[in-house]
This record gives structure tokens, sequence and C-alpha cells, in this order.
């Protein structure tokens, strides 16, 4: 028998994998069948009863839309300067080598690798010390700030792929650096920009823990969602928006995803 | 530069746009300056300012009696850092990092060794999106979902009441240290939590690890005697270890630095991050917070140089 054709696992790792696996999401999926309780005063298991009429009450509620806009306008203007300033280092970093490359590296990722409680402090205490009133803008600074990483990830491992051999062919073609960039660079890195964008937009919808530091008295939504585990007030309000955020959320991952599955066939990857 | 253009054999662009493309393809210099301006503007001076002047204000010291800051060097913040109440939370939050992590490498293990080695096609893409949808899905949503199973009236003790061991929920938490009134203001519940929210990051970079280590060395070993357990420890272990390296950077730095779920889920003792937050906040001791949060990064600093040592940034 060829050892190779042998690809069945043993049955306690399956267990082990399978049980991890679960572990992960059996929380998750616990948010959805809450969404539909009854029950408003606690955290009842099994619901004594199911109903919709959170779903209405939610919708109601402008609280929860001022903070659901808020954090649609924050990741969309981070996503943009992340996209910028990402696409700019990745093409620097993967298209020439020059002193101090590996620490521009370093410098992208410091802002997701430190604590972002650090992130946090240090900006406040910045904004505190050159006299910034908390504002939409500095949120944005901070969320843009560790969006960075995401984006220059994706297209840095894209750069990487797309062969320097076609834009030498474009060049050498008569097209000048701009032609090539918007009909050759592009439409090669563009599904990578898009993956990019889409994480650093689910990045910064999510995020809490720097935009305490950053946001003043405005609530993003996840803010809103601190205050109320904190302190909860509408625990069946809370269920429902927890639900509807995990189904946000999912979407650009799962987009993301399929964006980027077929990287390897980039053009002119075979070289 | 004028030889250049006059051997070249391409005629000069016309137009602006075509006389910058040229400029650009004989100088890549000035270009690359052009790209990397904005990117070093934010990073190194917005981001890397606020870092230094955050780690400038924990040499400072705050007047007891103004409770204004005063700016004269002095390692006397870092001094309060060793008074035992303080020593007490830098401990809690060290020795909790290093159990979680412990703990994530293990349950992480199976997965990702499942991942990397046994999934095929379909199952491949369920492992990965399996991995990447916790990894990437709201933290306080996260977080909310164990404090609806570990609350009194939650799933964990309808399950544990349902087969009849709820003796043993109440015996762990009469315990000393782990036990508490209920599972969500307890150490346990921290622990928990903490495990759930970072272990992806530990599985990720353990499947990469996994993924570049042939299944005829894992053959190989059996060949030659090997039972599972000795492939194990001396095989597949110290293949695993870079990447299981790798990940503990990532919940040991986020245990460090969090402050949202021990506050949520645990007892009212203070880890680093609420102590930060609350030095910052309603102390207004600026000075000492910087001081903890300068622990964090010295701890990291020493946990990436060693790890940088294992070779544990390949398998990132």
């Amino acid at each position: 028998m060829r050892s190779d054709k042998n690809t069945s696992a043993p049955l306690g790792l399956k267990i082990a994998a399978g049980a991890g696996l679960a572990f992960l999401h059996l929380p998750i999926l616990l948010i959805f069948l809450y969404a539909f309780t009854t029950e408003e005063k606690s955290y009842q298991f099994p619901p004594p009863g199911y109903t919709l009429q959170w779903f209405a009450v939610t919708w109601n509620r402008p609280d929860v839309w001022a903070a659901m806009g808020l954090s649609v306008r924050v990741a969309a203007i981070s996503t943009a300067i992340a996209l910028v300033l990402g696409t700019l280092c990745a093409a620097a970093v993967s298209r020439t080598k020059f002193f101090g490359r590996e620490t521009i590296s370093l410098l992208v990722i410091l802002p997701i690798a430190l604590p972002g409680i650090i992130t946090g402090i240090a900006l406040r205490s910045a904004f505190s010390f050159a006299e910034i009133p908390f504002s939409f803008w500095t949120i944005v600074l901070g969320h843009a700030t560790f969006c960075v990483v995401v984006v220059y990830n994706n297209a840095v491992a894209r750069f990487r792929r797309v062969s320097g051999s076609l834009i030498e062919a474009s060049m050498d073609l008569g097209a000048d650096s701009f032609q090539t960039f918007r009909y050759i660079i592009l439409p090669n890195i563009g599904t990578a920009l898009l993956a990019g964008g889409m994480l650093a937009f689910a990045l910064s919808f999510d995020e809490v823990i720097v935009t305490t530091f950053t946001a003043g008295q405005q609530s993003t939504l996840p803010i809103w969602m601190l205050e109320e585990l904190v302190r909860p007030r509408q625990r069946p309000v809370t269920n429902v928006v927890a639900m509807v955020v995990v189904l946000l959320t999912f979407l650009p991952i799962l987009g993301a995803y399929y964006l980027t599955r077929d990287g390897d066939q980039v053009a002119g990857a075979g070289k | 530069m004028s030889a250049v253009v006059d051997t070249s054999i391409l005629a000069r662009r016309e137009g602006a746009s075509g006389r910058l493309s040229d400029f650009f393809w004989r100088n890549p210099k000035i270009l690359l300056l052009l790209m990397l301006t904005p990117p070093l503007l934010w990073l190194g001076v917005i981001y890397l300012g606020s870092l230094f002047a955050l780690l400038l204000q924990s040499f400072f010291s705050i007047d007891d009696f103004s409770g204004l800051i005063n700016y004269e060097f002095t390692l006397a913040t870092y001094r309060q850092l060793l008074i035992p109440s303080n020593f007490d939370i830098i401990l809690r939050t060290v020795v909790m990092a290093a159990l979680v992590t412990l703990a994530s490498a293990i349950i992480a293990f199976p997965i990702a060794y499942y991942a990397a080695r046994y999934a095929k096609g379909k199952w491949k893409v369920i492992f990965y999106l399996g991995v990447m949808l916790p990894l990437w899905s709201s933290y306080l949503v996260k977080v909310y979902a164990w404090k609806l199973i570990l609350a009194k009236e939650g799933i964990i003790t309808w399950a544990l009441a349902k087969l009849n061991l709820l003796w043993l929920l109440e015996a762990w938490l009469s315990l000393p240290v782990v036990g508490g009134s209920s599972l969500s203001i307890s150490y346990t519940g921290t622990f928990i939590v903490f495990i759930y929210v970072w272990m992806p990051f530990m599985i990720l970079p353990i499947q990469a690890a996994l993924e570049r280590v042939q299944g005829n060395l894992i053959e190989a070993s059996a060949d030659l005697g090997g039972n599972p357990a000795q492939t194990f420890r001396y095989v597949l272990f110290p293949l695993a270890l870079p990447g299981i390296i790798a990940g503990s950077i990532f919940t040991f730095s986020l245990t460090l630095g969090d402050y949202i779920i021990p506050q949520i889920i645990g007892s009212s003792r203070l880890f680093i991050g609420q102590a930060v937050y609350a030095q910052q906040g309603t102390a207004g001791n600026i000075p000492l917070a910087a001081a903890f949060t300068v622990v964090p990064i010295v701890i990291m600093g020493l946990y990436l140089w060693m790890a940088k040592r294992q070779g544990a940034f390949d398998a990132l």
C-alpha cells in the first residue's frame, strides 16, 4: 500500500479538532438564539419564549442608528486613508530595495502588534498635549493608523506575485508610468486592495479599545455595545444589535476570502 | 543625465504627464521618496511621536497635593510600580497571559494539525473560514456571548443541571483563587473568555508552520518504529514550535493589554490594562499610566527578542 494514500486522521484528532471548531462557533450561534428571546431581565437559558418584537424595537431606536451611522462613516474614511497609505507603502517596499526597508515593515505592523490600549493612550495624551479637541476626525486618525497594516499585508502579498516583466513589457511597448499603473498594475492588484479594504472596514467597524480613548462624547456602535455590557439597560436590544453586527462583519470577511482565493492566478505569475 | 536622453531609443514624451512619467523613470529614488512620504509622515510622525511622548511622560511624576504633573525627570513613578498593590496587578496579568497562552496552544494544535495535514478540498475551506470568521467577528459580541453563557441563569448552569452535575460547578466555584460567586465573576470566567477570543491568533501560525512539514517525515518516523507519542515529541512538536511561539506572541501581547474582558467578566481585581485605564481616566495620573504601559512593552520586547532567536518570525 502506498503510504501517501493513507489520509484519514486518527479518531482522537478528529474529535479534538471538531470540538475546537465547535468551541469557536457555538457562542456566536447562541447570540442568534438570544435575539429572539422574550426574557428581558436576565440571560435565562433556555429562553422562555420566542418573539420578533425586539427587531421592531431596535429599528425604532435613534441612538442605535446614530451609533451605526457614525461607525460606518468612520470606517469608510479610515479605510480610504488606509488604502492610500497602505498601497503606497506596499508598492515602495516590494518594488525596490532600500536602506531601512525592514524598519518600515515593522513600523506598519507596530500599531497592531502593541496592545491597543497603548496606541489609544498614546494618541489621547498627544491630543491633549497638542490641545486638539476630540471629534469625528480624532476617531478616524486612530482607526486609520491600525487599518494601514491590513491593506499593506494584502497589497504586499499581491505585489510579490505580480511579475516585474509585465511592467517592463508595458514600458517597452511605449506606455508611460501612469498608463502602466492604470492598465497593468491596478487590474492585477485590484482584488487584493478590495479585500484589504474590506478587512480594514471590518476592523475599524469593530474597534473599541483605541476608540474609547479617542472618541470624547461620541459613540460608535462598539462603544454603544460596551456601555450596554458594563451597565445592561436594554438587554433585548443589545441581543439584536449583537446579532446584526455578527451578520454585518461576516459579509466583508466572506467577500475578502472570495476575492483573494484565486490570488495565485495573477497574470504572469508563472514566470 | 543628458547623455541618457540622447542615447535612448524612444523619443521624449509630450505633455505634462509624459514628462513627469519620464522624470520618475530616470529618478526612481524621487518616486520612492514621494511614495514613502505620506505613510511615513502618518506612522512615523503622528504614531511614533505620540508613543514617544507617552514614554517620556512616564519619567515625570505627579504632585500628590495639587494633582498636577511635575515636569522633572524622575524614576519615582517607576518605583510606584513596585509597591505591593501595583506589583500584584503586574504579576496577576503576566500569570494570566502565560496560562492563556499555554491553554490556547493545547486547544489550537489539533485544529491546526487537522487543517494542515488532513483537510482537503471542501474541508480545507471549511476549516479556513471556520477560523477566519471567529477571528474577524466582533470582539465585543464575542465577549457578550460569554456573558450570556457564563451567567448564573445561563446555558452552562442549565446543561450541568440537566446532567445532575451542578455539584461539580459549585465545588469549583468554592475553590479559593479560581472560584467566585458565579462563573462570570471569577478568574475561571476571565480565563475562558481570553482563550476563546485569542484562539484564532494561535491556530493560524501553527497551521502555517505545520503546512510546511512534509507528510513523509511523519511516516518515516513511524517506519523507524516511533509510536505516535514519540513522533509528536521528536518530530512534529519541534517543527511546529516556531508557529506556536509566533501564535503565543499574539495571545500573550493581547492578554497583557486587554482591559475590557476582565472588566466585564471577572472578579473586581485589576489587570494591567484596567490599571492604565483607571490611572489615566478617573485618577488623572498620566505618568503612572504611562509607566504601566511600559511594562507590557518591555515584556513583549524581551519576548520578541527570544522569539526571533527561535525563528518564529518565519512562521508569521
